[in-house]
């Protein structure tokens, strides 16, 4: 058995290790917001419907992440949308976009001809394939993550917090939402190859729940999440390679194994706290 | 007197369903007012009106103070308790015209002020805390410091007695009272009874709004205001008539006053 140095050896293994780090940076600032403005539903909405654009992707012979991109900005773009202006309620929009999204991968790649080659690693997620290319957008989506949280962050704050308090701020509301989306839209194509359609929504969960537990400041939960959703994907890479298991679940165990973890840590801080206390006081 | 904003012939609605029609208001500067009115009678309505949340399908609302000078408490079931957020940001989030939304940008000046809002209404200690970790007096205080950020010329104020504890409650209208010194108020209300104590004038807002220049009502001329309200009398003040007998104000004036 190779020791963990010996692994960065490998490109592959290099690779991964990369888009563990970028995952972890993209999903923890994004999932941070998305779980603090309680729209994970419409995240698995946009998730989803992605997969039209792959499909389509297969079909016409264009990169299948590309068409992925283009269909989770105009899913994003259009739940918001017709929530705003049509008369559909919210949850409803998301499912029709949701199943949309999958009907037409699902056609589309029936209609394919031959073998559709990666089909289950976009569903499933392989981080062990995730090429060079695939690493420099990862990273530069990173940069522009980190510069816009932190140029525009008490915008991003306000009104996520309280939008409507936000527009008599005078602070344009629509604009920052739907650069949001389209910003959580990218950066769940980006991390498709990582985890997989089907597991993405628990990247951009299960750290902030993580981070929750010890923070209620929006700024640390960033933080927090990307420490957290780094350890356990580059855990959870680990333990796919020596396990030889699919690594989106192998990672996404992992996750649940932390928080479980640091559930149990955050119940002992706060048992040692209450007795402390009760020391102190009598 | 000084008008800080005028409401002309204001009708709003949704859906082609008239909510609010033909409403006409003036707020001068010192004023007090109280909005009453049953539950989807519009109330809520005019203030998004004014603070140009919903447009108008007709009339015009005049400003003679820049908008940002108007302050503003939404209700509190608005918010999202469980956000992580601590309190001095929510309190620094009612400031408006920042030069810079970083996280990392200097503002000494800002936070000291939002400081001494918090000092001010008694939570300075709890400005580090998790917004969710309040009581609901506490919060409220925590949005009224908000509303105050941008030292407005106007505070409105959303049914600001919802969820909070009697004790309270008084506390916040006594406050309301000396922020009246500096600035006008409108505080929409349900209890019509607590706040005809506080509160110089009258509006019930029932589709049309009726003005009422004093803070002492009858149920007769609620009824005639078409605004059909739970009349809820403090103390021995007789059960048909609202408002305190305010010794310098109102000795007999109490049977009619009449609306614009």
């Amino acid at each position: 058995m190779s020791t963990i140095i010996d692994l960065f050896r490998y490109d592959f293994f290099m690779n991964a290790f990369w888009a563990s780090l970028f995952a972890a940076i993209t999903c923890g600032i994004v999932g941070t917001y998305i779980v603090s403005r309680r729209i994970v539903f419409i995240s698995g909405g946009i998730t989803h419907a992605s997969f039209g654009g792959i499909g389509i992707g297969y079909f016409i012979g264009m990169n299948p992440l590309l068409g992925a991109a283009i269909f989770s900005i105009l899913s994003g773009l259009g739940i918001q949308y017709f929530t705003r202006k049509g008369r559909l309620r919210e949850d409803s929009s998301i499912a029709i976009w949701w199943s949309l999204g999958m009907a037409i991968g699902i056609i589309f790649i029936y209609l394919s001809p031959g073998y559709a080659p990666n089909l289950m690693s976009y569903l499933f997620g392989s981080i062990l394939t995730v090429s060079t290319t695939e690493i420099w957008i990862m990273a530069a989506l990173s940069l522009v993550l980190i510069a816009f949280f932190t140029l525009m962050y008490r915008a991003i704050l306000y009104v996520a917090f309280n939008e409507e308090f936000a527009r008599t701020t005078g602070l344009p509301v629509n604009l920052i939402n739907y650069l949001l989306i389209s910003l959580i839209a990218v950066t769940i194509v980006m991390n498709i190859r990582v985890v997989g359609i089907i597991l993405i929504m628990s990247l951009l969960t299960l750290p902030q729940a993580t981070a929750n537990l010890f923070t209620h400041d929006f700024r640390k939960m960033m933080l927090y999440a990307i420490g957290f959703a780094f350890l356990g994907s580059f855990t959870g890479l680990l333990f796919s390679f020596y396990a030889d298991i699919p690594s989106g679940a192998s990672i996404i165990f992992t996750l649940v194994l932390l928080f479980g973890i640091m559930k149990a840590v955050s119940l002992l801080q706060k048992r040692k706290k209450r007795i402390d206390a009760q020391t102190n006081a009598a | 007197m000084q008008k800080l904003l005028e409401i002309k012939e204001l009708t709003v609605s949704y859906d082609h369903e008239v909510v609010l029609n033909d409403v006409n208001l003036t707020v001068h500067k010192g004023d007090f007012l109280g909005v009453i009115g049953p539950n989807g009678g519009g109330k809520t309505s005019l203030i998004k009106a004014i603070l140009g949340l919903v447009k108008p399908s007709k009339g015009q609302i005049l400003f003679h103070i820049p908008q940002t000078r108007i302050g503003y408490l939404p209700q509190i079931n608005q918010i999202d308790k469980r956000f992580p957020i601590t309190v001095l940001d929510v309190v620094r989030s009612g400031k408006t015209d920042r030069r810079s939304f970083s996280l990392f940008a200097k503002q000494t000046e800002e936070i000291a002020h939002a400081e001494s809002l918090l000092n001010e209404m008694g939570v300075w200690q709890l400005r580090h805390k998790a917004i969710g970790e309040l009581s609901g007096g506490q919060m409220q205080r925590v949005f009224l410091c908000r509303s105050l950020m941008n030292r407005p010329e106007l505070l409105i104020l959303d049914e600001p007695d919802t969820f909070v504890d009697n004790q309270f409650e008084s506390e916040l209208y006594e406050k309301l009272k000396e922020l009246n010194q500096r600035m006008a108020i409108v505080l929409v209300s349900h209890d019509v009874g607590t706040i005809s104590y506080y509160v110089k004038t009258i509006a019930c807002v029932a589709r049309e709004l009726h003005y009422h220049p004093s803070n002492i009502i009858s149920t007769t001329q609620l009824a005639s205001y078409n605004c059909p309200l739970q009349i809820i009398t403090h103390g021995d003040v007789p059960h048909t008539v609202l408002g305190l007998h305010d010794k310098h104000q109102h000795d007999h004036k109490h049977d009619h006053e009449h609306d614009h």
